[in-house]
């Protein structure tokens, strides 16, 4: 019985880090890619002939920004679904 | 026989269940020495599809009218070899196929994320295999096997342009200046430069694939929950179809991203490696 409060406090605790590590980095890169998107449409109408070069240093970057975002959520994932904080309890 | 045995041979009894199998690989060894059989087939496999494609676009290859496959290879070779010409200035002899390697295996391996998410392991099942995961850069192994080649090949570039003396000399005295007492610093400095380039680059493909593929996992688990025709249940289906064509269809643009990334940033290092300060 004891054991299972420990198990809900763990699971609990995680739950939040999950949101936390989710959310916190999805903040940080929907505001990576706005400030991204905009510039880019800024230098676009400011010099057409550029598109077709900034467009590959877009999704280059976009890549670049959303990188760490998804790292985030794949190691939230995979506490949510086997989490080793809870392996200590069997 | 354990919850996971049960599992791999029952089917899995709840969603937990479900993805921690499919997130199991096919293993031998122990410890250090674990060899991810899956991996390791999928991604030597892949290797071989490479090479046959672009060895059957090479002895077809004619200087007439080109057919569709050779069009198609020779603007994925040009392709490459302009991202390399851009940015790397030197002798690309090298750079340039180990790029275009790079990007193609990397798509491939990539693109597995896209094959019906029970269908490999179904076929490893008929070899009597219960774990199969089909996607080898959603293994770390695998993507760190690659950053750590291109880190040996930018060293490679490195001590090329420079010189093991000259390579060491910038080591200590690059950013701050030749003083003795910054050499400490400097070097630190450097190194962290320097092993922050693998892990990223490692981290980046890894994380993408596999909240990738985790993301299929979920949506699967909608479908799953199939009940017979109740509304719950039709619901449920219907966001799995329409959830897991937009999340494939926007996973596209993801696994040729990320390869296309892979490939550039391994052409950047270089050109960094070479550049004198």
């Amino acid at each position: 019985m004891e054991n299972l409060a420990l198990i809900a406090q763990v699971q609990g605790y995680t739950a939040i880090a999950l949101g936390l590590i989710i959310g916190l980095g999805a903040i940080g890169a929907c505001i990576g890619i706005g400030i991204m998107g905009s510039k880019f449409l800024e230098a676009a109408a400011r010099q057409p002939e550029l598109i077709p070069t900034l467009q590959g240093r877009m999704f280059l970057l976009a890549g670049l920004i959303d990188a760490a975002f998804l790292i985030g959520v794949a190691l939230a994932m995979f506490f949510a679904f086997a989490n080793p904080l809870l392996a200590r309890f069997g | 026989m354990s919850a996971a045995e049960h599992a791999a041979v029952a089917g899995p009894a709840n969603s937990t269940e479900y993805i921690t199998h499919h997130l199991t690989h096919f293993s031998v060894g122990e410890g250090f020495w674990t060899w991810n059989i899956d991996t390791i087939f999928m991604s030597v496999l892949l290797g071989l599809v490479t090479i046959a494609l672009f060895y059957s676009a090479s002895r077809k290859a004619t200087s007439g009218v080109p057919g569709k496959w050779q069009a198609f290879v020779e603007m994925v070779v040009e392709f490459v070899d302009n991202s390399v010409k851009e940015v790397f200035h030197l002798d690309r002899r090298f750079l340039a196929p180990l790029a275009l390697t790079i990007f193609v295996w990397v798509f491939l391996m990539n693109a597995m994320d896209l094959l019906p998410l029970d269908l490999p392991g179904k076929i490893a099942g008929l070899f009597g295999i219960h774990y199969w995961r089909v996607v080898p850069t959603a293994d770390l192994n695998t993507t760190f096997a690659m950053s750590l080649t291109v880190f040996v090949v930018v060293i490679y570039f490195a001590v090329k342009a420079k010189g093991a003396g000259g390579y060491a000399h910038e080591l200590f005295t690059a950013p701050f200046g030749p003083n003795p007492l910054l050499w400490i610093p400097n070097f630190f400095l450097n190194l962290v430069e320097i092993l922050s380039k693998p892990i990223s680059l490692a981290m980046r493909l890894f994380g993408n694939m596999y909240a990738g593929e985790l993301v299929f996992m979920l949506i699967a688990l909608l479908g799953a929950s199939w009940a017979g025709f109740t509304i719950a249940s039709q619901v449920s289906m219907a966001g799995h179809v329409l959830m897991g064509a937009a999340w494939a269809i926007f996973h596209i643009l993801i696994i040729t991203l990320q390869a296309f990334i892979f490939m550039v940033l391994t052409i950047v290092y270089s050109a960094m490696a070479t550049e004198h300060h």
